[in-house]
């Protein structure tokens, strides 16, 4: 037992980390997340064939030793395609979860700090979007915008901050009550300083985890997206998603060809769920089964879709 | 309580309005039945605007959306244009009570599914089946619906015959009944849910266990279950009637609240299926241009989800007497 004065000289993010460790399926779970990061990033140097590269003389080929899960109607290597699909899966999933958390923590300061007509209309505003069946109102966006990463970036974002708006806010209201808050107003803090120097140190947790579950739940929606072809279009480039829509047709030929983007969707998203799982327990974020929506992470990002 | 439901409609309907013009706007600008045409150099101007005109849309947006509103408020959802001008309701009658009757089966057996295998591992916390439960649940979450739709259809179309050598045991990877079925036929009607419901299922049932499992624990460390233990009731009473049943409060809101996110789920299901509901009556008329069935389905949609998230609320207070006051 360490003497008290030695555990509160520790640095808080060394506790986190210990605790997060302590676990052995966050860090399965974290060394699975790099290892895909590195891949995926790395494909240029790693994968097989190069991006879009066509074999027509081997068209729809089974796996083997040439192309270790087969090709598809073009002839490309579907490992290939995977590893280069990952990218932008992987780069939408984690810019939409930023995005959205960022807006989501601004709303929730603002409205729990602010209180009185701000919060009354930003909550307003944050439940009525959550009441909607979200996916049917992304894909009437997506359809209005067009295909390219940045477009389904967009779509994702301005529909995914809501959740933690809601934590943020409750965690604000708490906090503006607090003695170090009046301190801080006493000695002639702005509301800026109170939110972002004050507060927003006070969230790190709540917002950590709420980023991580946020990336599954934006790669979910991506790939539904993709999958309905409204997503980034296949003749830009390959993601998970499309590469599962476009070749459903082939499944029962080539299985693999709809087997190896499913299985990485799976992967990565049960990874990074191990791991938003891990850091609530290191940041001991209350998941109170009695909040309307903490972190079940299914209605991040709408959809589901881990949610569908 | 009147009073509430009062409140809460009236600040409804101005949202639904909302909707309704984002819808519009939006609907018109995805779900052109002539942005074919335009690119026809054979066709005329005149000839495109004459026709447009006979499709009614000719005149400006705002004038189009007050007439559209003035039918739909008395129950007049316009006429399809790509089904040879047949009403819209009809057509959405039908895929309504599709849709409802995927719902209703797939949420009762997630429910039930979802609320034992919560129970048993909060029971059980760390043993065995709770880990198991708990891998089986963050796999469910983690995978998109949709994928699981392909694989499903995979193992029971394919798979199972070539593989395995088992006979398939019938259940169709596609559609509502089998070809040349007239009439109603329960057992190939159920045989054609069976894999839809199971994709549906799958995620909903992750989801409903780990609220289940969260709730009872909570439940199981408050003060009243501990008086029942003092009072020296088995633990099985003390399980079922202290724990279970205030533990299902929060999930069957949970339950409910989640309403919205199920349309979303419906979507992709329904359009993996081939099954004819809501979900690929909004699909098809997003991608085939006929806005009156988009705008008929999203706004039906919309209003069946506050509708919902009205009674979970209202609900919710007649569980749990604490709140009924203007649960928020």
């Amino acid at each position: 037992m360490a003497p008290a004065e030695a555990v509160l000289a520790e640095r808080p993010i060394v506790v986190v980390w210990r605790r997060f460790a302590s676990r052995r399926l966050s860090i399965v779970a974290l060394a699975a997340l790099v290892i895909i990061g590195a891949a995926v990033a790395g494909a240029d140097l790693i994968a097989p064939y190069e991006l879009g590269q066509q074999n027509l003389d081997r068209v729809l080929a089974p796996p083997g030793s040439d192309f270790l899960l087969g090709t598809d109607t073009l002839g490309r290597d579907t490992l290939s395609q995977v590893l280069f699909g990952g990218r932008i899966s992987l780069l939408i999933g984690v810019s939409v979860a930023l995005i959205a958390s960022v807006c989501g923590t601004l709303v929730g300061l603002v409205a729990g700090y602010q209180g009185g007509r701000t919060d009354a209309v930003l909550m307003r505003l944050t439940d009525t979007l959550l009441a909607l069946p979200l996916l049917m109102v992304i894909v009437l966006l997506a359809r209005i915008l067009g295909d390219s990463p940045a477009d389904v970036i967009l779509v994702l974002s301005v529909f995914g901050w809501m959740p933690l708006a809601r934590i943020i806010r409750a965690k604000a209201l708490a906090l503006r009550e607090q003695e170090f808050v009046t301190a801080a107003r006493s000695m002639g803090a702005g509301s800026g300083r109170i939110m972002f120097r004050h507060l927003l140190p006070n969230l790190v947790g709540e917002i950590t985890v709420a980023v991580s579950l946020a990336v599954a739940g934006a790669i979910l929606a991506e790939s539904v997206l993709s999958y309905l072809g409204l997503g980034v279009s296949a003749a830009h480039t390959p993601t998970w998603g499309n590469m599962i829509g476009g070749n459903e047709g082939f499944m029962t030929v080539e299985p693999w060809l709809v087997w190896a983007p499913g299985l990485a969707i799976v992967v990565t998203v049960l990874a990074v769920n191990y791991v938003g799982d891990g850091l609530r327990d290191a940041f001991d974020v209350r998941s109170d089964g009695r909040e309307r929506e903490p972190y079940s992470g299914r209605s991040k990002g709408a959809m589901a879709g881990r949610r569908r | 309580m009147a009073r509430y439901v009062l409140t809460r409609l009236a600040t409804t309907i101005p949202i639904l309005l909302a909707i309704s013009i984002a819808a519009f706007w939006g609907a018109n600008e995805v779900a052109d039945p002539t942005v074919d045409l335009t690119l026809n150099p054979r066709i005329a101007p005149e000839d495109l605007a004459e026709y447009r005109q006979h499709l009614g849309l000719g005149e400006p947006l705002i004038a189009r959306y007050v007439g559209w509103l003035g039918n739909l408020v008395q129950g007049d959802f316009g006429t399809s244009l790509v089904q040879n001008g047949a009403d819209v309701w009809p057509i959405v009658r039908t895929a309504v009570a599709n849709t409802m009757v995927l719902i209703a089966v797939a949420v009762v057996l997630s429910l039930a599914v979802g609320i034992a295998i919560g129970t048993v591992s909060a029971i059980r916390r760390g043993s065995l089946v709770d880990n198991a439960a708990t891998l089986v649940s963050f796999v469910g979450i983690s995978t998109p619906v949709f994928w699981l739709g392909l694989m499903l259809q995979l193992f029971f179309g394919l798979y199972l015959a070539n593989w395995l050598g088992v006979a398939p045991p019938r259940l169709p990877t596609a559609g509502l009944y089998s070809p040349g079925q007239q009439g109603f036929d329960l057992v190939d009607r159920a045989r054609h849910l069976a894999l839809p419901v199971i994709a549906l299922s799958w995620q909903l049932v992750a989801v409903y266990s780990r609220y289940m499992r969260a709730s009872l624990l909570d439940v199981m460390s408050s003060d009243h279950v501990r008086a029942a233990r003092g009072r020296g009731l088995r633990e099985r009473t003390v399980v079922v009637r202290h724990g279970v049943r205030n533990a299902l409060i929060p999930v069957s809101t949970q339950a409910a609240t989640d309403a919205g996110q199920l349309v979303g789920g419906l979507i992709v299901t329904e359009q993996v299926f081939q099954y004819p509901g809501m979900g690929r009556l909004f699909l098809d008329a997003l991608f085939g241009g006929d806005y009156p069935v988009l705008l008929a389905s999203v706004m039906i949609t919309a209003t069946a989800v506050f509708a919902v998230n009205l009674a979970a609320d209202l609900f919710y207070g007649v569980l749990d007497p604490r709140i009924r006051r203007g649960p928020r």
